[in-house]
């Protein structure tokens, strides 16, 4: 009962041109079925991601730790919400992040869960940057 | 099942089947011979009736999936050619959908009569248990059943619940990826569903031969919770219990068939006649109303895990029900204080159920938590110390000492029923619509509500024509044929008329023998085109906003009545929620934004749109359609003639399904009557 042959060459790796989406956008792409939020952060989402207590966090985990080096203002994330499933509402939320309207979890703008339900925080697919304004993922 | 029968039929060829399978001996001894408590009151008879639902369901539902496409591109529109096209359709629908409501209804009181009477006592244990395990496949199923249609509730329903097992440590990602067959619900998840909703029912009819044989060994229990001692305490199955229990299932119809002939959207969710988006999730996921106070439970509790855990073992506790309990008597008849427990429990249980529908935020939030606090308390807390601390009432020798000292009783309890009902009713009788709130969509006149509802003729063609003339440019029909134009209960146009209808369209046709698309004037048989060739160029022309189709929108729309209309609402047959909404936004457009209420550029306000700013703007102005008939060419007629022809998009057997249910009323009110009296002539010594 395992996906089938066609459902897992469905899933390869997807590329994706980033060089439209301007600061402050995102755009909202599928890859395995599932939608994926690429965020293009503003300055001030970047600094509020890292600006915050890492130990204070449900999920502690580092702004640093969820981006690509030398492409901070990129944040690439599975906009799954980590309770049930539902499909989390981009700038929106208290914390200039993600905000599930199912059962109210509230995500930062790292994707970092802050407030809510929601066990985890919002989980980063496997991607590379091919160039700078290319991304792979899977 | 209750030893070796001495039954010889008197048919030489039955005798021979007899000595080699001993299956009308069999038969002879479960229902005919077999003696039941004289005592049972009508809660006994939900037995009859559950059997009879199981039934109802496999039959409808082998039919079904005759005409049912389990593919996630053309499951939705499947099951709307089931309703719009084949013979019967939209009454196997009904019937399967309602069905199951009804099915789960009946095992609650089941359930509860279980409880109350303490039917799972010794030696009745694994009879409990197994009843258990029956709930749960029926849960299983009816969970399956309903992402088939794959709506909107149906998606994320299946989202929501598959979910639930990732919470499951090491194993939640391994599990979930097996129940989906891919990364996410989709075809895979639809296909497998399908195929378990086909075989559970199987599997629950399996249990169901256990539940009963184990039945049959050990006796049924009964209201005063003693052993039958002698004859004098029994009655044989057939025809006492037989005709008892045919009766109840005669009542039980009415219920059922209030649904299917005149609610049958009552329980269910609009936003399930939305097809499954897996870009968009409905605001509210709201699983059906028989998992609700499950539903509430795992709401309650904060952490994931904890909550998975919570709400399983909400059933789970049931299974241990017969050692928690350890009380002697069981009957709650002679408990006085378990008997009042169990009505909080009752309560309890609703409240959970309510809860489990509203928003979890604030007030709903703590009242959940305090009433699964009580849920369990009641199973872990308050039974093993009611055994221990309560001093139950004398419980009478033998069954027929308990009949003999009963009085008036029974007179009493159903008394209190009648009243019950006869409050509710009065108070449905109030204008519904009376306190409604601004935004609420004001109430309308619809020719079409009600028991004897029948679309208006004129308005329908009148309808049409607005929508071709206005609605046509950006919204697509596309469920509708133009043959249905001229279908019983419809628009009321002749064959050639909608022939001619249809050949003023063009339709796209092809490949032809050189491999090229070609053009040709429509055919009765083609779908009103769609303006846009995709979802993507409707939305992209739109600036945004792709405009829905209006095959399904009268019933795809709607909005809370709130506590306490929905209640009365079931009385009245109020279920024109959708219509209101749609006539209310065609007027609801006005330039003047009232304060505190932004609307963002290319949006317009409307005060009836949630959230008031919709990308449509104002469609309707006074004059804008001419009609032929001398009817008022004003936006409020145009918004009513065109919401009169959407409900009929939405439902073009309407009228049918009315029509053939006061016709089942008729007989239904009849049947049971005869039944009543043939009970009464049945039972005349027994009591």
């Amino acid at each position: 009962m395992n996906p089938d042959a066609s459902t897992i060459a469905a899933g390869a790796p997807i590329e994706v041109d980033l060089s439209p989406v301007a600061e402050g956008q995102d755009i909202k792409v599928f890859w395995r079925g599932k939608p994926i939020y690429i965020s293009h952060r503003t300055k001030k989402q970047i600094d509020e991601a890292r600006g915050v207590n890492v130990a204070s966090l449900p999920d502690p985990e580092t702004d640093e730790a969820r981006v690509k080096s030398g492409h901070e203002q990129w944040l690439v994330v599975i906009g799954i919400c980590t309770h049930l499933g539902c499909i989390p509402i981009a700038h929106e939320g208290n914390y200039d992040g993600f905000f599930c309207p199912c059962h109210g979890s509230q995500y930062d703008s790292s994707g970092r869960i802050r407030q809510g339900p929601a066990p985890a925080n919002l989980p980063v697919p496997p991607y590379t940057f091919v160039s700078d304004t290319k991304i792979q993922i899977g | 099942m209750s030893g070796p029968s001495d039954f010889q039929p008197s048919n030489p060829a039955l005798q021979w089947l007899e000595r080699r399978l001993p299956i009308l001996g069999l038969m002879h001894s479960s229902f005919v011979v077999y003696p039941t408590p004289r005592n049972l009151n009508y809660w006994w008879t939900f037995g009859a009736i559950l059997s009879f639902m199981l039934g109802m369901q496999i039959l409808t539902g082998v039919i079904l999936a005759m005409h049912y496409t389990p593919h996630a591109d053309l499951a939705f529109k499947s099951v709307e050619l089931i309703v719009r096209d084949v013979n019967y359709g939209w009454l196997l629908r009904n019937m399967h959908a309602c069905g199951a409501s009804m099915f789960f209804f009946a095992v609650y009181v089941h359930m509860l009569r279980g409880l109350y009477y303490g039917s799972y006592k010794e030696p009745r244990e694994v009879l409990w248990i197994l009843g258990v395990i029956i709930y749960l496949l029926m849960m299983a199923t009816g969970f399956m059943g309903y992402v088939l249609p794959w709506g909107q509730m149906s998606f994320w329903g299946a989202t929501v619940i598959t979910n639930l097992f990732s919470a499951i440590p090491y194993f939640g990602e391994s599990i979930v990826t097996l129940l989906w067959g891919g990364y996410s619900v989709g075809n895979p998840t639809l296909n497998r569903f399908f195929s378990l909703h086909y075989l559970l029912p199987f599997l629950i009819a399996g249990v169901v031969v256990l539940h009963v044989w184990a039945l049959h060994v050990a006796g049924q229990n009964n209201p005063d919770g003693v052993e039958p001692k002698t004859e004098k305490d029994t009655v044989p199955f057939t025809p006492h219990a037989t005709i008892k229990d045919g009766f109840g299932v005669a009542c039980f119809l009415l219920l059922y068939a209030w649904f299917i002939f005149y609610m049958p959207n009552y329980l269910g969710d609009a936003d399930n006649y939305i097809p499954a988006n897996p870009g968009v999730t409905p605001p509210h996921i709201v699983p059906e109303w028989y998992y609700l106070p499950f539903y509430a439970i795992l709401r309650s509790i904060p952490n994931k895990l904890a909550g998975v855990i919570g709400m399983f073992s909400a059933i789970i506790v049931l299974c241990f029900l017969p050692w928690l309990d350890a009380a002697r008597t069981r009957s709650s008849k002679y408990r006085p204080l378990a008997k009042q427990f169990f009505w909080i429990f009752v309560v309890v249980c609703i409240l959970l159920g309510y809860l489990g529908a509203q928003p979890p935020e604030g007030i709903y939030v703590i009242a959940g938590r305090v009433l699964t606090v009580c849920y369990f308390a009641y199973f872990l807390i308050v039974l093993p110390l009611l055994s221990r601390i309560e001093r139950p009432r004398p419980v009478p020798n033998s069954i027929s000492e308990a009949i003999l000292a009963k009085g008036g009783k029974a007179v009493a309890s159903i008394a209190v029923v009648l009243v019950a009902a006869g409050a509710l009713f009065l108070g449905s009788l109030q204008d519904a619509r009376a306190s409604e709130g601004s935004d609420k969509p004001p109430g309308n006149k619809w020719s079409f509500s009600g028991p004897f509802g029948k679309f208006d003729r004129g308005a329908l063609q009148r309808g049409l024509k607005v929508y071709k003339e206005v609605c046509a440019s950006c919204h697509g029909l596309s469920y509708v044929a133009f043959r249905n134009l001229a279908e019983a209960g419809g628009p009321g146009y002749s064959v050639a008329q909608a022939a001619a209808f249809a050949s003023e369209y063009k339709v796209k046709d092809g490949p032809n023998d050189a491999g090229d698309m070609f053009e040709r004037p429509g055919r009765p048989a083609d779908y009103f085109p769609s303006p846009f060739p995709n979802e993507q160029a409707a939305r992209a022309a739109n600036g945004g906003a792709a405009p829905p189709d209006l095959s399904l929108i009268t019933k795809a729309r709607s909005y809370g009545r709130g506590f306490p209309w929905f209640i009365f609402d079931f009385f009245t047959q109020y279920q024109e929620q959708g219509p209101d909404y749609v006539s209310a936004v065609l007027q609801g457009f006005d330039d003047h934004v009232p304060e505190g209420v932004t609307i963002p550029e290319g949006s317009y306000y409307n005060k009836y749109f949630p959230g008031h700013a919709i990308k449509m703007p104002k469609p309707l102005s006074d004059g804008q359609v001419t009609y032929d008939d001398g009817s008022p060419t004003t936006v409020a007629q145009y918004a009513k003639d065109v919401t009169t022809f959407l409900m009929w998009t939405a439902e073009p057997h309407m009228e049918a399904r009315k029509r053939l249910g006061f016709q089942v009323f008729v007989f239904l009110i009849l049947f049971a009557g005869l039944m009543y009296f043939t009970k009464k002539k049945v039972w005349a010594d027994s009591h």
